[in-house]
């Protein structure tokens, strides 16, 4: 009787046998490291599931994007799109509503949400216009970045110039693509509004510099000058030029940009470094989002972040993108720029963009610093870039 | 002057187990056809064409792309890529008789995927050794599939080796070499050169390369003992690996190009540096230069080497043909530039799709050289067609042709 019992509770308690081997075939496919380790199990966890797996399987397999690396989650995004080629073709219906449900759960992966998205819009062309109209603030950038479109293709049919206005307004909301917010700062200026790229980004343009330290022969991204060891705002130090302290630097350039070589001096085979703090209200993860087309090192509260040993390849919006994690209250960045001795026109640029956002590139405001640069009115936020005082 | 240095333990037995790059019939399985060179000499692609005339079928694509297509039997398999932040990898395969879409993969990159505007990130070629595709883009995101689409594998190789790219964007294109792929990364930061299991993607070898941008793409030189060394260009010259173990067995080190790539026929090494440097392998180690013309360094195009000559376009867009065992050169023919694409021989003619997507084609079979045949298909073209049978594939950023005689 006890066999017939515990029998009985299994039924009740374990997963049928083809859920087990699903759920062993995820972990493998979630163990991926780096270098190709949990490649060989991975493969065979890719076949398991695609064979075994049906479009009712399908939600499970989105769910098990939870936690996933950017590795595993392509794996795990193969495997989707392949069971939901294979059931359509086979003209096998898919679970609409709980693809839906998916889409609309943002506590869900974003990558599985927007994939979701994607497997419906396969067998029903007609779910954008209800759904992406509902995601401009989605944590997903491509659902915003569909959302603001649609806003933007329809201010351009209004003519009410307010109801055109509060449209550019709304999509602007979603917006951090600069193409778009470009594009929408353009439209509410036409329209005799402004708008501060500066505040929407959530560019740091406040700074202290000191510099220029010896980069001569490209020595100095490796070298270890004293604002490395410690931050002593009120230090003399001994420079490349001579003795140097810490001066303040602001930008009033409409995308933050810090423009050394303009504002303070075309320095080669320098290293400055630049610094600033973040005042957060709570312990959090953000990514630091810069652009620079010199070598760069960053740390935030003495921790060495990551560098890079790399001159004059471009400078962008986001260019680079590290994740940090800020502490409750005063954070401390520090930047380390280094130029080096390049002689052409095109490698003069001495310069740093930077901001802070959450994972999705929305912007995180400091809570006490950079406020005043951004809420001044833009003719007076240009009229900063004089006042640059800078290290001599 | 020339620098050689010869690793003279190496020995021919390494490659025992490496086969050549599997040539399966017309295949064009990699970034210049499958034995690298941009040649199919028993094509015959018709000199006119344009969107009503010898287009067999054309397609859109989902995203931008200056990687070129690949021809694995009955499919043609290209890569793109989309988005504002070009971080959606596109694998496409279509049917090579219809046009119809096969299926259609995608990934987001693990990698940073800044590039050059006239770049994106689907710029390398993926390559086959016709039973899997290996995908590979600027971000360093390495996907190899199956023919039916289904995953085998996936690397970020700047997810391993984060200050691996260059914000300029990457272009080299990996190539097959027995049962290795071979794949250089390299840029001012974090170069390296990466012998990749085909079976496992697992790497075999991994070494360091010189720390500045490059976007040339390996190739393979044939030992008499029909072995096989992998060529990786980069400004310092040329290293001859052993494809399986990644060890030196030599090293050309009077620099080279960082975009052109050196091209290989017979045992001849047609160099980018200082204008074009010839080496002659012999039995499978270089002795001495052969000739070197400072006249014939090519542009952004790679130089294709057919029939005793070798072709480069230069900077000026003229097509310069030369001796390839003495380097005279022969005949010159201005073309209308600029070019990004490198060209290919199909049959007797030379073919060069400029920026502007002119497909330039040359009859290279006589004396001169003759322009036989301008067309266009009102796209810009960057990438390099690919050749196989008596069809010609070539793409845009938005479409994907089939060029076939009606």
């Amino acid at each position: 009787m006890r066999w017939l019992i515990a029998a009985s509770l299994m039924l009740f308690v374990a997963p049928p046998f083809a859920q087990a081997a699903q759920t062993d075939s995820i972990k493998a496919i979630k163990a991926v490291g780096h270098e190709g380790n949990g490649n060989v199990p991975a493969l065979a966890a890719v076949a398991e599931l695609q064979k075994s797996s049906t479009a009712a399987d399908l939600p499970a397999l989105l769910d098990a994007f939870a936690g996933a690396s950017p590795l595993a989650a392509n794996y795990l995004r193969n495997v989707v799109e392949a069971v939901a080629d294979r059931e359509t073709a086979a003209g096998h219906s898919l679970p609409a509503d709980k693809l839906r449900a998916v889409i609309f759960d943002t506590k869900l992966d974003p990558r599985a949400r927007r994939l979701a998205y994607e497997v419906l819009l396969k067998v029903d062309s007609n779910v954008s216009s209800e759904i992406i109209p509902q995601l401009l603030l989605d944590p997903s950038p491509e659902f915003r970045r569909d959302a603001v479109q649609q806003l933007i293709d329809r201010a351009e049919t209004i003519d009410d110039k307010q109801q055109k206005l509060a449209t550019f307004r709304k999509a602007m909301q979603g917006a951090t693509d600069e193409d778009q917010v470009k594009e929408l700062a353009k439209g509410i200026r036409s329209l005799g509004d402004d708008v501060s790229l500066v505040q929407h980004f959530g560019f740091l343009t406040d700074w202290e510099i000191i510099g220029p330290f010896n980069n001569r022969g490209l020595v100095g991204f490796a070298e270890t000058y004293p604002p490395e060891k410690k931050i002593d705002l009120d230090a003399t130090l001994e420079g490349q030029l001579g003795e140097v302290k810490w001066d303040e630097i602001t930008t009033g350039d409409e995308f933050g940009v810090l423009d050394i070589a303009k504002t303070i001096s075309p320095y080669k085979g320098a290293v400055m470094y630049l610094t600033t703090t973040f005042d957060s209200p709570a312990t959090r993860d953000v990514q630091f989002r810069f652009g620079t087309p010199n070598a760069w090192k960053i740390w935030v509260n003495g921790q060495y972040l990551f560098g890079r040993d790399e001159y004059h390849r471009g400078m962008a919006i986001d260019q680079y993108t590290v994740p940090a994690t800020l502490k409750q209250g005063q954070n401390v960045i520090l930047v380390k720029l280094c130029q080096n001795e390049q002689t052409e026109d095109w490698a003069q640029r001495y310069q740093l963009q930077f901001r802070v956002s959450d994972a999705s590139g929305v912007a995180v405001h400091s809570a006490a610093s950079n406020r005043q640069a951004a809420a001044l009115p833009q003719n007076s936020q240009k009229n900063l870039t004089a006042q640059t005082g800078g290290t001599r | 002057m020339l620098t050689l240095t010869m690793t003279r333990r190496f020995l021919p037995v390494c490659f025992a187990a490496v086969s050549a790059v599997c040539l399966t019939g017309a295949d064009w399985l990699q970034f210049r056809g499958s034995d690298v060179s941009g040649v199919s000499l028993e094509s015959n692609i018709p000199a006119t064409w344009s969107e009503n005339k010898n287009v067999a079928w054309k397609v859109e694509l989902p995203g931008r792309g200056l990687s070129c297509p690949i021809v694995i039997g009955d499919r043609v398999v290209v890569t793109a890529s989309s988005g504002f932040h070009q971080d959606r990898l596109h694998v496409l395969c279509f049917d090579r008789a219809s046009g119809k879409a096969l299926w259609h993969r995608q990934f987001l990159a693990t990698g940073r995927t800044m590039t050059h505007p006239k770049m994106c990130v689907a710029t390398p070629t993926p390559a086959s050794d016709g039973e899997r595709i290996y995908a590979f883009y600027s971000s360093n995101d390495l996907a190899c599939l199956d023919l039916d689409g289904n995953l085998l594998w996936y690397r970020g190789l700047t997810y391993d080796f984060p200050n691996a790219s260059n914000s300029l964007g990457m272009s080299s294109s990996p190539i097959v070499v027995g049962d290795t792929l071979i794949v250089q990364v390299e840029n001012d930061a974090e170069s390296f050169a990466t012998g990749i299991n085909v079976l496992s993607g697992v790497s075999r070898w991994k070494k360091d390369r010189p720390k500045r941008a490059n976007w040339t793409s390996p190739t393979f030189a044939k030992n008499a003992d029909g072995t096989s060394l992998a060529l990786l260009q980069s400004s310092a010259g040329i290293e001859a690996v052993d494809p399986e173990t990644g060890k030196t067995a030599w090293e050309y080190k009077d620099g080279a190009a960082t975009i052109p790539s050196s091209v290989v026929s017979s045992d001849y090494v047609f160099i980018p540096s200082n204008g074009l440097t010839v080496l002659r392998t012999g039995d499978g180690n270089p002795s001495d230069i052969l000739w070197n013309d400072n006249r014939l360094g090519p542009s952004t195009p790679s130089p294709v080497v057919v029939n005793g000559r070798v072709y480069v376009i230069n900077r000026a867009g003229v097509l310069q043909a030369a001796d390839m065992t003495t380097g005279n050169i022969l005949w010159r023919l201005r073309l209308t530039g600029p070019f990004s694409a490198t060209p290919v021989v199909a049959g007797k003619h030379l073919i060069a799709f400029n920026e502007k997507g002119d497909g330039q084609v040359v009859d290279i079979s006589g004396e001169e050289g003759q322009l036989v045949g301008e067309n266009n298909l009102g796209e810009t073209i960057l990438g390099t067609p690919a050749i196989s049978g008596n069809e010609m594939f070539v793409r845009s950023d938005g479409h994907l042709w089939k060029i076939a005689a009606e």
